[in-house]
């Protein structure tokens, strides 16, 4: 029966949500829930914690799909945001060791579980622009985005003026912004892509 | 804080990096700018990809089933989903027309991270609208000799979806019609163009009724001059 929704849009799918429609927070947990699951992790590392995370973010998803609006914003980056929002809470809430890089090795139970092509080209994707961005301003992207770092945090933490951290955040976004944009002038048109779990 | 160093915290909001006691300002102020909307609305894109970068391990599956029993215990379907197919004559091609419970396909219709954002946009906008329209039950059926879909739901209210439909000629307009009985009667015109429009038609869909499209001088006329050049099969 998800299947039948395979081919719709993610924001149909949140519309859907709007009506109390099961099956589509389904396909939608289907799509980004592995997804949510590996940021929460990364940003938590521990497995209850991030399940804490994820499972309220799908049912933020299922109680406000109706604020959602799709010429405001894409559905995805709705739905990761709440993750993000919530697993950022946690970590500060729960006085967790902060992730300090992108590449720092973590205790993965198995990393390559059926993991959907769409899912591993996207990071690669991103991961390349990540790795054209200056130094500094990736530096303070990984920090505030996967360590759940304040930007005064931040600034003490790298003895930076609170300007200068802003100003880095604004750069290297708007320049991965950028790049991702660039990257995908290149792409081949969309095909229907798999569930992520 | 000075009013002017208000903008500054979009990128940090993005991040979900304010200070405590930031955020509150900050939404404050993003209700009022209609910049910082907008400039936040592409930042939190680009936030979002970066939760593409991190690699990890797959979530336990019992975590899906308890989510989905949470919504179900807080909301419960309202809509039952059911399934009825109805097969389409072989002259128009062995199209099936699926009436899925509130579920509407239309083509290939998944956004793209990267992908061209604009056209994306647009489209899961316009899947959106659709599905907004309607309450209730609907059918959608395949129109042939455009890309789109007529979708129609139990009352007869339907509404065209279309996808890459070339602006009708200077001085003309695309006309659309529901044919009952081999009688047909106007339901709006429109101009076309764009990626994908939606076009909700001015009279109902009664079943066995059929859809038609004809390019018609502008303002449209009364019954139709030309053959169509697209139709739906009977509904």
């Amino acid at each position: 029966m998800a299947k039948d929704l395979a081919h719709l849009s993610d924001e149909a799918l949140v519309a859907l949500v709007v009506r109390s429609d099961h099956v589509a927070l389904a396909e939608l947990y289907d799509r980004y829930g592995r997804l949510a699951y590996n940021l929460a992790y990364r940003i938590l590392r521990d497995q209850a914690l991030a399940e804490d995370a994820v499972q309220e973010a799908f049912l933020a998803v299922w109680r406000s799909a109706q604020r959602f609006l799709p010429e405001r914003s894409k559905a995805s980056t709705w739905i990761l945001t709440l993750v993000h929002r919530r697993a950022v809470d946690l970590v500060r809430r729960e006085e967790r060791r902060r992730a300090d890089t992108l590449d720092e090795s973590y205790e993965a139970a198995d990393r390559s579980t059926e993991e959907t092509a769409w899912l591993r080209l996207e990071r690669e994707r991103v991961q390349a622009a990540l790795r054209r961005l200056p130094d500094q301003q990736r530096e303070a992207l990984e920090l505030a985005y996967y360590g759940g770092f304040t930007q005064s945090e931040l600034a003490e933490r790298l003895g930076q003026p609170l300007g200068t951290i802003k100003s880095r955040m604004f750069a290297g976004l708007a320049r991965l912004r950028e790049l991702l944009q660039e990257a995908a002038v290149e792409e081949h048109p969309w095909s229907p892509r798999q569930s992520t779990s | 804080m000075e009013p002017e160093a208000i903008h500054e915290l979009t990128a940090a909001y993005a991040l979900n990096a304010l200070d405590p006691g930031e955020e509150e300002a900050y939404e404050e102020h993003l209700r009022r700018c209609d910049h910082c909307r907008a400039e936040l609305a592409e930042l939190q894109d680009a936030a979002a990809a970066l939760a593409f970068a991190a690699e990890g391990p797959a979530p336990p599956p019992a975590l899906r089933e308890r989510i989905l029993e949470r919504a179900a215990a807080e909301r419960p379907n309202v809509v039952p989903l059911t399934s009825r197919r109805r097969w389409v004559a072989p002259a128009f091609g062995a199209v099936a027309a699926v009436a899925a419970g509130v579920a509407i396909g239309i083509g290939v219709w998944a956004s793209s991270l990267h992908g061209s954002l604009d056209t994306q946009k647009r489209l899961a906008e316009s899947q959106a609208q659709v599905i907004a329209l309607f309450s209730g039950r609907v059918q959608q059926v395949p129109v042939e000799g455009a890309d789109g879909t007529l979708v129609v739901d139990r009352k007869g209210a339907g509404a065209l979806v279309l996808s890459g439909l070339a602006p009708a000629p200077a001085g003309k307009t695309y006309e659309a019609w529901v044919i009952v009985g081999g009688e047909a009667r106007p339901a709006g015109t429109f101009e076309g163009g764009g990626d994908t429009s939606v076009h909700r038609l001015t009279r109902p869909v009664p079943p066995g009724a059929v859809v038609a499209l004809t390019v018609e001088p502008d303002g449209g006329v009364e019954q139709p001059t030309t053959t169509p050049f697209a139709s739906t099969p009977a509904i």
